[in-house]
């Protein structure tokens, strides 16, 4: 069948340049890659189409971009499950969170300057044994996923942080990190856990689950993210405001089953710290107005023996 | 002009290797490649890397014979000897920098059996094996901060007085052009595969740095030797592993037998790559497949081994084919995946421009022969790669800078000006590149013959004159793809060129070049390497002996 791709293009030659948006018509079926319908229009339509590609099977990297609005590796989609219900126009475009460069071609300097940042190579203690490392096959398995990662940049293009906060090393870059604080050869883990603590670092995901969804290889990285929050609190970085909302959270479930959502914002912050003490009055105000304050004295509910049962039985595992 | 002690083209494994040897040498060390280093064409490499760990009871020189047996008697056996005595010390080094090797119930590294080997000896991660290790590669050469010039398109090599001394490069960001001047220059810029259509190798698998040493004088030998994997899927010749029959995978014809019993009765679907694509074709040809497919049965290894090892491989069946191996047998090929030959090399990676070394696919040592071993290509390029980087680095030290000016860059400048320019054609890049891939998988394939060969001769020639009447539709400046690729189909008909003189001149079976009017090994007249230079009349051949050190040639049964 005909499909229309109305792909976003930006050349930055022309005399004024600004982007705009060019259909194409290619003839599909039903295992059409879209990588392949891109390289079509390249190649017979218009020469001047850019895009970066090359393995064709989703090991390299090149080809993310976003498609109906959301980050997908073009050499791993099939054009037929990106059809809407109704018409026959898919949208595509450059990645996000990253400057075009020309069409679907984004500056990626940034984001290697945030993998760098991780000082992502092995850091063991000592020189190195005769043989090799002896470790289990569990934790190398375990980290097969992880290493899985292509640096292809879709979870960065489609990160809701990174969309208002250019600090945040982002998904691609951390799970990068956990990578090394999970691999037992690995004896840098306290000082990388201290700088991912920073701002910018683990406690600025909001665990909107985008970087999960739009993964081409299943790396999870928010899922990674949260393994190396867990892994700083055990390393005894406790006193950021994350850390202390998650510790305060859990504190809270545990004493009433629900969330006090009053003292919530208490704990975390500490009673005595005006300013943020401060920050939190309108927000007050506000909910009072729309009838949505918490509750002054927090009940527990019924049956929370059995929430802290729960607690047990998972503190105990650990 | 940007000045080097040792200037690397190319940022996979071959490459980076070189560049981290020569830089842990004390040498200034630049490295050019026109995607980042972690998009390069080793990523593609699934199985494995072989090497006899002495440890555990494996001998190098059993892997030396494997691969001299697997070459057809063509490798060099003093350079397969150099490869496969170094092998060991190279895997444990990529696991002290990283690698995620798998491992055994005692925690050392694990192995697979691979085809055309007595003993498993390949080791593994899961099968992403090129993948693991250019990562890692990569963060050595972050940790070591050496300088990548990452998206940049070599144009051509800076010869005087006969001396290669640099290159002229093209800033893909911007369009300028460049003069890099170095003392020592390493090709490191990987395959061909893109000559032929179709082809399991990345889109940027293009030739550049064989045409380049070719233009520049360089020798290329063993250029026949185009190697056809037996499992590529018939969609979009996407690549199956070999660890998929390492792990004990079937192959079927249409009656559903496992036909390699005719054809290998005692390795069957692990005997070397060159007998099983043949088997296929033959089996597909005697009218035993299925729409140009026989099949690969990985069912009874059960989903628990196929996702544990085998996942990248499922994940294509599923996308690519629309078949998921776990619950039934995927539709597969012989497809073109390597060259075993190129720029002819030492063991050191000296070719024979002075000034200029090659290393990795682009090169030829060979250690290869007429048929490479799966997961020795992943060993080669880290061995050579390192020898190369080290002996340049050596090299450059005992050299002084040549005093080059900056004609080179100007001189480029107004050749793609010209090309740009150009209004009186009428061809495109896709068409030439589409006829020319189709014309050499239909004549340089598993099996060849004089008729069809020469038809390909005739097409290529014909392909290079059409190819002058190129007109590049994008202008621009920024990311000039359309002009890179018109550049690169250059390159790959040059490339073309000298594998159809070569195999023309191979009178004899050998390995991966089966010839249907001459099916059987000469070893009288043709034990010895094809080698092919340029000259103004178009290529001249020229030979080279095999060296034999301890392993005498013998029929080859698997």
């Amino acid at each position: 069948m005909e499909v229309t791709l109305n792909v976003k293009r930006y050349d930055p030659d022309s005399s004024k340049p600004a982007a705009y948006y060019q259909e194409y018509t290619v003839e599909v079926n039903d295992t059409t890659i879209l990588l392949d319908s891109l390289i079509q229009v390249r190649e017979q339509i218009d020469e001047t189409l850019t895009l970066r590609c090359s393995c064709r099977a989703a090991i390299c990297g090149s080809c993310a971009m976003r498609v109906n609005g959301h980050a997908v590796l073009a050499c791993k989609t099939k054009v037929m499950e990106l059809l809407p219900k109704s018409g026959n126009t898919i949208t595509i475009e450059p990645a996000g969170n990253m400057p075009v460069i020309k069409d679907l071609v984004v500056e990626f300097n940034v984001f290697w300057d945030k993998v760098k940042a991780v000082k992502p190579w092995l850091q063991p203690q000592g020189p190195p044994p005769q043989a090799e490392y002896i470790a289990s096959n569990e934790a190398m398995q375990h980290l097969v996923g992880v290493t899985g990662c292509i640096m292809c940049g879709a979870c960065v293009s489609d990160c809701t942080v990174l969309e208002v906060d250019k600090n945040f090393l982002g998904p691609a870059a951390l799970a990068k990190a956990y990578r090394f604080v999970a691999d037992p050869r690995d004896d840098a883990d306290s000082v990388r856990l201290g700088e991912l603590n920073e701002y910018g670092g683990i406690w600025d995901c909001t665990r909107c689950m985008q970087c999960v969804e739009v993964c081409p290889k299943g790396v999870d990285p928010m899922g990674r993210i949260m393994a190396l929050r867990d892994k700083a609190m055990q390393y005894g970085y406790q006193n950021t405001y994350g850390a202390r909302h998650a510790t305060a959270f859990t504190e809270l479930i545990k004493h009433g089953g629900t969330l006090d959502e009053l003292r919530l914002p208490i704990k975390t912050y500490g009673m005595f710290n005006i300013k943020q003490m401060v920050k939190l009055i309108p927000i007050g105000i506000r909910s009072q107005l729309k009838g949505k304050r918490p509750p002054i004295f927090h009940k527990a509910i019924p049956g929370v023996e059995n929430v802290r049962r729960i607690f047990k039985k998972v503190e105990n595992k650990r | 002009m940007i000045d080097q002690d040792v200037l690397v083209i190319g940022a996979g494994l071959a490459g980076m290797r070189a560049a981290l040897a020569a830089a842990e040498n004390g040498s200034s060390v630049a490295v050019i490649t026109k995607v980042y280093p972690v998009r390069s064409h080793s990523n593609a490499a699934q199985g494995g890397i072989n090497a006899a760990l002495t440890d555990r009871g494996d001998k190098w020189e059993d892997h030396a014979y494997d691969t001299v047996k697997g070459s057809d008697y063509l490798g060099d056996q003093d350079a397969i000897s150099v490869m496969c005595e170094e092998a060991g010390q190279e895997v444990i080094n990529m696991e002290h920098y990283g690698t995620i090797f798998s491992r055994d119930d005692s925690g050392h590294l694990g192995v697979r059996a691979f085809g055309g080997q007595r003993q498993a000896r390949t080791f593994f991660v899961a099968d992403f094996t090129g993948q693991a290790l250019l990562h890692v590669l990569h963060e050595q050469v972050l940790k070591h901060k050496v300088k990548v010039y990452e998206e940049w398109f070599v144009l051509s090599l800076v010869m005087e007085d006969g001396e290669c001394c640099g290159v002229t490069a093209m800033d893909m960001r911007t369009g300028e052009i460049h003069t890099f001047r170095a003392k020592a220059v390493i090709l490191a810029s990987g395959g061909l595969g893109r000559v032929f259509e179709p082809s399991t190798n990345a889109l940027i698998c293009t030739g550049d740095g064989m045409a380049q040493a070719y233009r520049a004088g360089g020798s290329l030998m063993d250029m026949e030797m185009v190697q056809y994997h037996p499992t590529t899927l018939k969609s979009n010749g996407a690549l199956m592993s070999e660890a998929a029959r390492g792990e004990g995978g079937y192959l079927l014809n249409s009656e559903g037998e496992r036909f390699m019993k005719k054809y290998a009765p005692n390795m069957m679907e692990l005997a070397s790559r060159d007998v099983v694509s043949r088997a296929e074709q033959t089996e597909i040809n005697e009218g035993r497949g299925v729409n140009g497919c026989v099949f690969l049965d990985c069912r009874h290894l059960g989903e628990k081994v196929i996702n544990e090892r085998l996942v990248t491989i499922r994940e294509a069946g599923i996308d690519f084919a629309g078949a998921d191996m776990v619950y039934e047998p995927v539709p597969i090929r012989p497809g073109m995946h390597y060259i075993m030959g190129g720029i002819q090399t030492t063991v050191d990676g000296v070719t024979n421009v002075p000034g200029l070394y090659a290393a990795g696919e682009t090169a030829c040592v060979s250690v290869h022969g007429g048929n490479r071993l799966g997961a020795n290509s992943l060993l080669d390029t880290l061995v050579f790669g390192k020898r190369s980087g080290l002996h340049a680095a050596e090299y450059s030290k005992k050299t002084t800078a040549k005093n080059i000016g900056d004609s080179s860059a100007k001189d480029e400048k107004v050749r793609i000006q010209a090309l740009l320019d150009r209004t009186d054609g009428n061809e495109a890049f896709g068409k030439i590149r589409l006829e020319m891939g189709q014309t050499m998988n239909e004549h340089l394939a598993v099996y060849r013959d004089q008729q069809g060969m020469e038809k390909a001769r005739e097409k290529i020639k014909e392909l290079q004159g059409r190819y002058q009447n190129v007109i590049v539709q994008d202008k621009g400046k920024t990311f000039n793809t359309n002009l890179i690729f018109t550049l690169e189909l250059g390159f790959m008909l040059d490339c073309a060129e000298a594998i159809v003189a070569s195999a023309l001149e191979r009178k004899e079976s050998r390995g991966a070049h089966t010839r249907k009017d001459m099916p059987k090994r000469d070893d009288e007249n043709w034990l010895k390497h094809v080698v092919v230079t340029r000259t103004e009349g178009g290529p001249s051949i020229s030979y080279k002996p095999v060296v034999i050190t301890q392993w005498e040639p013998q029929e080859r049964k698997y």
